[in-house]
């Protein structure tokens, strides 16, 4: 009797772990179709400090595409049926702003974790998330100054503006999940680590919003979810 | 009760039940007590023309009007004691009320009574929903005023450079900065940096005329618009020297900060750019 339950223990310890880490991937490609906006060439001539950073013109970054019409910086994460996950990582998110312009250009985090943002330049920026459901805020960092501290409470798209200078656009993507991505260069993005289960993945790009696609995973398997967006011609 | 008559006390007693908390709200400054209650009938004959019935600043004048009313369910405002990023007390909306916004189609509404614009206040907090579940920032603490001198006032020179405030204000304050033309307020809507040189003796700031306002302007910001805080960068001392400079600016102004610059010949000494120093970044002014 005493062995029989012994060995039931040694099998139930054997398989569970297996059932533990029973974990599936979604990835994919995000593709675009037609043909996006040229986008707008950045004039630095008023701040020659950053000017002088950059040889190539740097242009806008609402619309970045690569070769086979990849589009990069959208945010593809679980929007439903994620397990809760109630505390945030404890490391930092940084958002750096170098050479007039902000990196990177769209940057994901979890509600209530912890946002560094820092200035590389030798000119003052302003950072003004012009948050709607978070408290909106606005704060002067000149060169020099230590690494600003924040955090945002609630889910949110923020758009991200330094007023010093105007072309200086970025996102702030604050999630309730830590199963996101951002597309790269390549277009492509990655959720592992997904236990079985139905899922909604949602991809936002900052000008063309935003597609879901209901997704399941049944075990060790990755699937393949590819998100098209209509390019708007401007 | 037939199915009509079920379905109207259900409504009545939902709207009732919403709207009850809500005009329960206070506002408390001093020894008065501001209810929202008395707050609606006032703000429905003193405010709704710009601020609009339901306070997002879409009332009829509105679309004749630059700035813009005031947006109440935002729950952003301009002049706060407090921190960037957190609700005013209500003592900063009680002053906005009396004081009204210079530059703007705001009136100050110094003929209501006291107990009047306490209940406005009230009213106001109950077209955001921040009010019930946030609370009010901690005042920035200002300390004691130093001496005007022109050490201070000299100083205060060197860290308008090195803070870029000329890059919006211009070198001599005019809101004439490289950045000016391209500033928007939270709501795209174009908007000007303080002239510090207009207005002579008149010359108003949009959250105050004394010492103590400026100094709270520029740390806690106004939010909403381009003007950030500077509460993370600017030590107690140094922003005290920096209101004595801007006081320089509003040059058809009497006031010490100019006195003690006209016995002095009149003449701010400019320090010498070294590398590394105060004016780090700062070439290429005007």
């Amino acid at each position: 009797m005493r062995t029989k339950q012994l060995f039931l223990v040694a099998i139930a310890l054997l398989v569970s772990p297996a059932l533990l880490f029973a974990a599936g991937t979604i990835s994919g490609k995000v593709t675009y179709t037609g043909t996006p906006a040229k986008q707008k060439t950045i004039d630095m001539s008023k701040e020659p400090t950053c000017a002088k950073q950059h040889t190539t013109p740097v242009t806008t970054e609402t619309v970045v595409t690569g070769p086979n019409n990849v589009l990069e910086n959208v945010v593809v994460y679980i929007s439903a049926g994620a397990p809760d996950e109630s505390s945030a990582p404890a490391q930092a998110v940084t958002f750096t702003q170098k050479g007039c312009q902000y990196i990177p250009h769209v940057l994901a985090m979890r509600t209530g974790q912890e946002l560094k943002v820092v200035n590389d330049d030798q000119t003052s920026h302003n950072i003004h998330p012009l948050a709607k459901v978070n408290r909106e805020w606005n704060k002067s960092q000149p060169p020099g100054t230590p690494p600003l501290s924040e955090k945002f409470d609630k889910e949110e798209f923020i758009s991200v503006k330094c007023n010093v200078h105007p072309w200086m656009h970025g996102y702030f993507a604050v999630l309730k999940t830590s199963h996101y991505s951002i597309s790269g260069d390549n277009g492509g993005f990655s959720l592992p680590n997904l236990p079985p289960g139905k899922y909604t993945v949602t991809a936002w790009q900052e000008d063309y919003g935003t597609q879901t696609q209901d997704v399941t995973i049944t075990g060790n398997e990755t699937k393949t979810v590819d998100f098209t967006f209509k390019a708007k011609p401007y | 009760m037939n199915e009509v008559s079920k379905r109207l006390f259900v409504s009545v007693a939902l709207i009732v039940s919403i709207r009850m908390p809500l005009m329960a709200q206070e506002a408390h400054v001093g020894n008065l007590t501001g209810h929202a209650a008395n707050g609606k009938k006032l703000y429905r004959r003193y405010c709704i023309g710009c601020h609009g019935p339901l306070g997002d600043g879409n009332g009829e004048n509105a679309p004749w009007i630059d700035p813009k009313p005031r947006d109440f369910t935002a729950a952003t405002f301009k002049c706060r004691s407090t921190p960037t990023g957190t609700l005013p007390t209500d003592q900063d909306l009680y002053n906005s009320v009396g004081r009204g916004f210079y530059n703007s189609n705001m009136p100050h509404w110094d003929a209501l009574t006291d107990q009047n614009r306490i209940d406005l206040v009230a009213f106001i907090k109950t077209f955001s929903p921040r009010w019930t579940t946030e609370k009010p920032g901690d005042p920035i603490t200002i300390p004691p005023e130093p001496a005007v001198t022109m050490q201070s006032i000299t100083h205060g020179a060197e860290l308008f450079q090195k803070m870029e405030c000329w890059k919006c204000h211009g070198q001599q304050g005019r809101g004439d900065g490289p950045s000016a033309p391209t500033l928007t307020d939270s709501k795209d809507q174009p908007i000007r940096p303080y002239n510090f040189a207009a207005g002579g003796d008149d010359s108003r700031f949009k959250c105050g005329v004394t010492n103590q306002d400026v100094y709270r302007i520029f740390m806690t910001g106004l939010d909403g618009t381009p003007m950030p805080s500077f509460a993370d960068v600017i030590q107690p001392n140094d922003a005290w020297d920096l209101v004595h400079f801007l006081r320089t600016l509003q040059t058809t102004r009497h006031s010490k900060e100019n006195e003690v610059l006209k016995a002095a010949g009149g003449k701010i000494p400019v320090k010498a750019p070294d590398a590394g120093s105060d004016n780090k970044g700062s070439g290429g002014g005007q």
